[in-house]
């Protein structure tokens, strides 16, 4: 590839004589700075709104609904109207927490990491997969928040002066993941905004609207594109982007912890921290692939959102299902190694105890079906590749039900087992959630840039400049 | 005739950022100082050729992290060993590994702050009113415009030859920005 355009397929170098099939660039030729401004732009300023939309936000709007209705039953008549009780204190709550947590990450790794890695490709899907890590985010922190049993009462894990003269224990991992998640939440929604000021700008400059003029000059904050803004902008982004890439790993980290640092058989090992980051990657990437194949055939920016994408995204797909794969190989390892006979029970119980339909599912939709990835074909295919992503999806949360539900329901004592049945109330919470994501993602879509323009300006053939000014 | 007082300067409008940066270029040479470029992405040449000073901010985004990474720990020190000890699983009270992951998240969490803040800070934003908005043309600067400013502030500003000079340049039009 060239190194100085990276949008140039390659060149018919000494691999064309192995019929390498040439990679996709990463915006189609023929766009300029005007048309991918008012191509993106139009989405939200002029086009109609598609009757796809409608449909889909009207749907998710229902979901939305239903999610409030648990809510409310569940402030009226407390958490037992949930299914876990002890011994399976932590269900469907915490495995549907971690589930949205870790699809957030894929959003932070293509934004901070890729852009340290200088992978040009991100630019086109950074937007909506920053914007889908904040959903899920706000989604994530639903549950624990309701889990309390008294969210109105949440602010006590904050530390403040109080005057029961009580401060939190800072020697708890959960207290641990009350500062991570929440500075997640902050650092995602400021790196996400700051992407947005030179496209708001755009947008303000561009809406033929009074109100669309109003709203978008005052969330620009009156950015001019000044050569002098560009340059703190710039470096201010990669900060974040810096601070962001430790802050992502840490997050799925600590959160492993609120498992890895008890001594309940099947929580405490310390392989948990990889293999809940990497985890939360291969969630992530399946959630942007689910995602990004409906919209760019639904809003036409194949344009934009090329193959490239598409081929690089399952490619992270299968490399982060593989760390997975070995994740579980080595807690079953250990399990056997340790000769601990409560240790070695949680594997034989995950292959043969009463969860075993949804252990077996885990694997089969983690590492079996993913490895279809190797082939060409399958990366290349978008519908194969959509409900591969889609199925991942399910596999990722049947892990977490399988490491929360399975190592809960029998640890030491035969007398204290028990079983967890999901009520009605359970789903609802869970698909509630899902209503809320998609519902806001529509509202996403309809009225912000969900590709940054700024950034494909930048990419674009005609941002190249000569050789004799870079030199200066 | 606008008088000079009520002119924030002159804008020359260019077609490509190599037009705009090869315009700046000249300006400097020419004696320039008082000036700016827009553009719709960021252009690192453009900088250089303004002849403009790095930014401090990364010395404000360590700060804000030192004083994150300080303040974290000692609020941790401080609550559980100072305001509210409590022995848990006799762990002395300064049990300073269990303080890590939270000192960490401040850490980053002031940082992050401190970037974006201190970038708006220093850029001035949010600013309602400025200037160069008042050429209709400026709003292809979002878009697909390049604009050099040659601002009535500087000292070698003057209203007819500084616009001669913005003419020699090739631009696509040169206008008076009104204060």
């Amino acid at each position: 590839m060239d190194p100085l355009n990276p949008l140039a397929p390659p060149s018919e170098g000494p691999e064309a004589i192995h019929k390498v099939p040439a990679t996709p660039p990463v915006i189609a030729p023929g766009h300029t700075f005007g048309t991918v401004t008012d191509k993106i732009s139009s989405i939200v300023l002029t086009r109609k709104t598609p009757l796809g939309w409608w449909l889909g936000f009207g749907l998710a709007s229902m979901f939305t609904f239903l999610l409030m209705m648990s809510l409310t039953y569940l402030v009226v008549k407390g958490i037992g109207i949930w299914g876990n009780n002890i011994p399976v204190g932590w269900a469907f709550d915490i495995t549907n927490f971690v589930w949205w947590i870790g699809i957030g990450h894929a959003g932070t790794l293509i934004s901070a990491i890729l852009l340290l890695l200088k992978q040009t490709w991100r630019t086109s899907i950074n937007r909506f997969a920053e914007a889908m890590t904040l959903f899920a985010v706000a989604c994530a922190g639903i549950f624990p928040l309701f889990h309390t049993g008294r969210p109105w009462l949440a602010y006590w894990l904050i530390p403040y002066p109080n005057t029961m003269n009580v401060w939190p224990q800072f020697r708890s991992p959960l207290i641990w993941d009350v500062f991570a998640v929440s500075t997640y939440a902050t650092v995602s929604a400021l790196f996400w905004f700051v992407g947005l000021i030179p496209d708001l700008a755009t947008l303000r400059d561009r809406s033929q609207s009074r109100a669309g003029r109003v709203i978008y000059g005052m969330l620009a904050m009156g950015w001019r594109g000044s050569s002098h803004h560009w340059h703190r902008y710039e470096t201010a982004y990669l900060l974040l982007a810096g601070l962001a890439t430790p802050l992502v790993v840490s997050v799925h980290t600590v959160v492993s912890f609120d498992f890895a640092i008890s001594i309940l058989p099947g929580w405490h090992t310390t392989i948990f921290p990889p293999y809940f980051v990497a985890g939360a990657i291969y969630s992530g990437f399946a959630m942007v692939l689910t995602l990004a194949i409906p919209i760019r055939a639904v809003y036409g920016l194949e344009d934009f959102i090329t193959m490239r994408h598409i081929q690089n995204m399952a490619k992270v797909m299968l490399v982060t299902g593989l760390i997975v794969a070995y994740g579980y190989g080595v807690e079953a390892f250990m399990a056997w190694y340790s000769a601990d006979k409560f240790e070695s029970f949680v594997p034989l119980n995950r292959f043969t105890g009463p969860y075993w339909p949804f252990y077996w599912g885990l694997l089969a939709c983690n590492i079996v079906l993913v490895q279809s990835l190797w082939i060409r074909r399958v990366r290349t295919n978008v519908v194969v590749l959509f409900i591969i992503a889609l199925i991942v999806n399910v596999g990722m949360w049947l892990e977490r039900f399988i490491i929360i539900v399975t190592s809960l329901h029998r640890d030491f004592a035969p007398s204290s087992w028990g079983m967890f049945n999901a009520t009605f109330w359970d789903w609802s919470t869970y698909f509630g959630t899902i209503g809320l994501f998609l519902a806001l993602l529509f509202l996403f879509l309809r009225f912000l840039p969900m590709i940054s323009i700024a950034e494909m300006r930048a990419i674009l053939p005609e941002a190249r400049l000569d050789d004799d000014i870079r030199v200066i | 005739m606008a008088t000079r007082s009520s002119i924030y300067g002159l804008m020359a409008e260019f077609d490509d950022p190599a037009a705009l940066v090869t315009a700046a270029q000249r300006a400097r040479q020419d004696g320039y100082s008082c000036m700016d470029g827009y553009a719709p992405y960021p252009i690192e040449e453009l900088h250089h050729a303004l002849g403009s000073p790095t930014t401090r901010l990364p010395l404000v985004v360590l700060i804000g992290g030192l004083l994150g990474c300080g303040g974290g720990y000692a609020m941790q020190y401080w609550m559980s060993a100072v305001a509210y000890p409590l022995n848990i699983g006799g762990k002395p009270l300064h049990s300073w590994p269990a303080f890590i992951p939270v000192t960490f998240e401040c850490t980053i969490l002031a940082a992050a702050l401190s970037a974006v803040l201190g970038m708006l800070a220093l850029n001035g934003l949010p600013q309602p009113y400025h200037p160069v908005f008042n050429v209709p043309r400026f709003a292809l600067a979002s878009r697909n415009r390049f604009f050099l400013c040659i601002e009535a502030a500087d000292p070698k500003f003057d209203l007819e030859q500084t616009r001669r000079f913005l003419e020699t340049l090739n631009p696509r039009e040169v206008s008076t920005v009104a204060d």
